[in-house]
């Protein structure tokens, strides 16, 4: 036991005394939360757009209100003609254009019904998809209104609500994202290349020349990543709830014990690729090609994974990232409690027990 | 009594079937000296390996203080002290925190075995606050020394422990080990200077996984089967040219500031002189030389 302590007292020195990794494990997760938080957010604000408005009555005057309003919206000018839409189109200056066809207001009083006509630059659609469900959203909301007051129901539209995010934030979705990203890369390439550190410098030669058990060398170097891990996890979620003003919904307890799972998870798979590599390098490529790609990719935090093909739908089963991602996501966020998220939490116990396994049986005691 | 126990090692290395160590056999007694000499390559650290129970060997069998490599080598990591190659400190941790860590590890205390390390340990204990890192190559295998020592090992094996190290701190390393021995650990080195070599009570010359020859220093030199001669002359290039083309050579190669040069019959040195002198050579100097190991080394490289 006083050597293990002693071990970790180590460890303890070597993170503490390399700036470099430090920056990494403290300044990253940080970072990465800012980044995300305010410059990488699918939220769109002062689009510049042009309504085009041939009724001029009282109803297109008040729709027109309501999105000068809005603070994602900053209205150019009043282009007539068609041509001068499309040029303005082309040279980027609008992102979207709306027309109200003459006699708005006759139309929906008398037929009950009327029509906008909404052009959105779909160059990139992500903005145009955001910029239409704006302007979507804010009829419908001048279209309840009026049926309130109205003795004859305008037609009403299926109401969409903007489930858990009314407000279209971006941070709820990026915020498990980062979470699972931070710990994959601390856990996963620092434990990986500690270990192997240990290889290449050839201290791991003398370690192995000693009674202390290798096993527990293993053990010795993973437990101040766990501590360190769970920092990070602290530092993140204080960011997002009083930086980016996102509230834990769920039990806090909860989160902490679902991170920890993961991270246990990651650093087994940091001692399996440590226990396969001989080289610092080798261990930091495969932890970012192998570990850091996929989490990207198949977590669902950038790219939904219902639109993949079906081989890559299986695959992503199989990441473990995916599965704390959609924990945090029902915690944080939706609230849920464990019954809700037993499965995935017995998914990923599953995942860390074979890797732990594979590592440990393929762990060397000698040099070769 | 024997400490170490070769025999018949064998080690094969990789898919193209290396054979780094080819059916070695010696043995060490217990409270001597014994250095592996040869060049980078020879297989020293492939035993040293071995012996400190990291690599199987794949023929022979080898034993440390009694105990197998193989089947006893959980008991033999709690006996031996061992030095790798590279310098195989935390250069990220001062030199305090490096011996009390090993210390241990190896379940002791730094103040358990004290005497063990204290005349390595007082040259060092000035810096006991810096770095291993900014350490100089000397103090570096001093330190490396001590944390190899702290347990009280029985047998001490070193694995080239001077390399890269100035010849003074190189000449106190030596009087460390000399101290060593009275303490009757038995100690196994391996080292590319042939100068160390005299100082081993036995060494083995190896190479290409083959030992050539194990005796004493004196033994070693006394077998020399030549007379050796040492020739000198103001062109050193030019002198090992008409060396290489005198008819009664047998040998021939520079040595220091000399050549060296051993005739096939008889010693003619007379008429050496002469030749040199007829093909250019300038204060032609000729007499016998004192043989050293590197000699005996040459000669048994053939």
């Amino acid at each position: 036991m006083k050597q293990f302590l002693s071990f970790v007292r180590k460890e303890f020195l070597h993170v503490l005394r390399d700036r470099k990794t430090l920056f990494i494990l403290f300044g990253m997760p940080v970072v990465q939360i800012l980044i995300f938080g305010f410059a990488l957010t699918n939220e769109v604000k002062n689009s510049t757009i042009v309504v085009v408005d041939n009724a001029k009555d009282l109803s297109s005057q008040a729709i027109i209100t309501r999105i000068e309003a809005s603070r994602y919206f900053q209205i150019e000018k009043n282009l007539v003609g068609s041509k001068e839409l499309e040029a303005a189109f082309r040279t980027g200056e609008i992102k979207m254009a709306i027309v109200f066809p003459a006699g708005f207001a006759e139309s929906l009083q008398h037929q009950n019904t009327a029509q906008i006509q909404v052009i959105a630059d779909a160059s990139d659609p992500n903005t145009a998809t955001t910029l239409t469900n704006y302007v979507s959203s804010i009829i419908r909301d001048y279209q309840t209104e009026m049926n309130v007051t109205n003795q004859l129901p305008y037609r009403i539209q299926p109401e969409l609500r903007m489930l858990y995010n009314p407000q279209l934030k971006g941070a709820p979705n990026f915020v498990p994202g980062v979470m699972s990203l931070v710990l994959m890369l601390v856990c996963v390439m620092m434990t990986a290349i500690s270990i192997v550190k240990e290889k290449e410098n050839g201290t791991m030669e003398i370690l192995l020349v000693s009674p202390f058990k290798p096993i527990m060398v293993v053990l010795a170097k993973a437990l101040p990543y766990l501590l360190l891990s769970i920092i990070n996890v602290i530092t993140i979620l204080l960011l997002s709830v009083f930086v980016l003003d996102l509230p834990i919904v769920g039990s806090i307890l909860l989160l902490f014990g679902e991170s920890i799972l993961f991270i246990i998870t990651c650093l087994t798979l940091g001692i399996f690729i440590s226990v396969k590599t001989d080289s610092q390098q080798t261990a930091m490529l495969i932890s970012l090609v192998g570990m850091l790609l996929p989490t990207l990719l198949f977590s669902g935090f950038l790219f939904p994974i219902e639109n993949m093909p079906l081989p890559l739908q299986v695959f992503s089963n199989i990441v473990p990232a995916k599965w704390y991602y959609l924990m945090v996501k029902s915690i944080m966020i939706k609230g849920l409690g464990f019954s809700y998220i037993w499965k995935e939490t017995l998914i990923l116990v599953g995942i860390t027990l074979f890797l732990l396994l594979i590592s440990l049986k393929s762990f060397k005691i000698r040099l070769a | 009594m024997h400490s170490v126990i070769v025999s018949h090692l064998t080690k094969i290395y990789g898919k193209e079937k290396k054979v780094a160590v080819d059916d070695v056999s010696f043995s060490v007694d217990k409270g001597e000296i014994f250095g592996l000499i040869g060049a980078d390559g020879a297989g020293k650290t492939t035993i040293f390996r071995v012996l400190t129970t990291l690599l199987l060997p794949d023929g022979g069998s080898a034993s440390v203080g009694g105990l197998d490599v193989v089947k006893d080598f959980e008991q033999i990591r709690q006996t031996i002290g061992y030095m790798p190659g590279k310098f195989s400190l935390y250069q990220d941790l001062t030199v305090e925190e490096n011996l009390s860590f090993f210390a241990t590890l190896f379940g002791t205390t730094v103040a358990e075995n004290y005497e063990l390390i204290k005349d390595i340990y007082v040259q060092i204990a000035p810096f006991k606050n810096r770095r291993a890192g900014k350490l100089s190559g000397g103090m570096k295998q001093k330190l490396a020394l001590c944390c190899a020592l702290i347990h009280k090992p029985n047998v001490l094996f070193l694995d080239e422990p001077t390399t890269g190290v100035d010849p003074v701190s190189r000449k106190e390393f030596w009087e460390m080990l000399k101290r060593l021995k009275e303490q009757d650990i038995t100690i196994l080195l391996s080292t590319t200077y042939m100068d160390e070599a005299n100082l081993c009570d036995r060494i083995a010359l190896i190479q290409e996984g083959k030992i050539l020859s194990i005796d004493t220093p004196a033994n070693i030199i006394k077998s020399y089967p030549d007379v050796l001669f040492a020739v000198k002359a103001t062109n050193m290039h030019q002198l090992l040219q008409q060396l290489l083309r005198y008819p009664e050579r047998l040998s021939s190669y520079a040595f220091g500031e000399f050549a060296h040069f051993s005739f096939k019959g008889t010693p003619d040195t007379d008429g050496l002189v002469t030749y040199l002198e007829q093909h250019g050579l300038k204060e032609v100097m000729v007499k016998t030389a004192d043989i050293t190991i590197e000699d005996s080394f040459i000669k048994l490289l053939g």
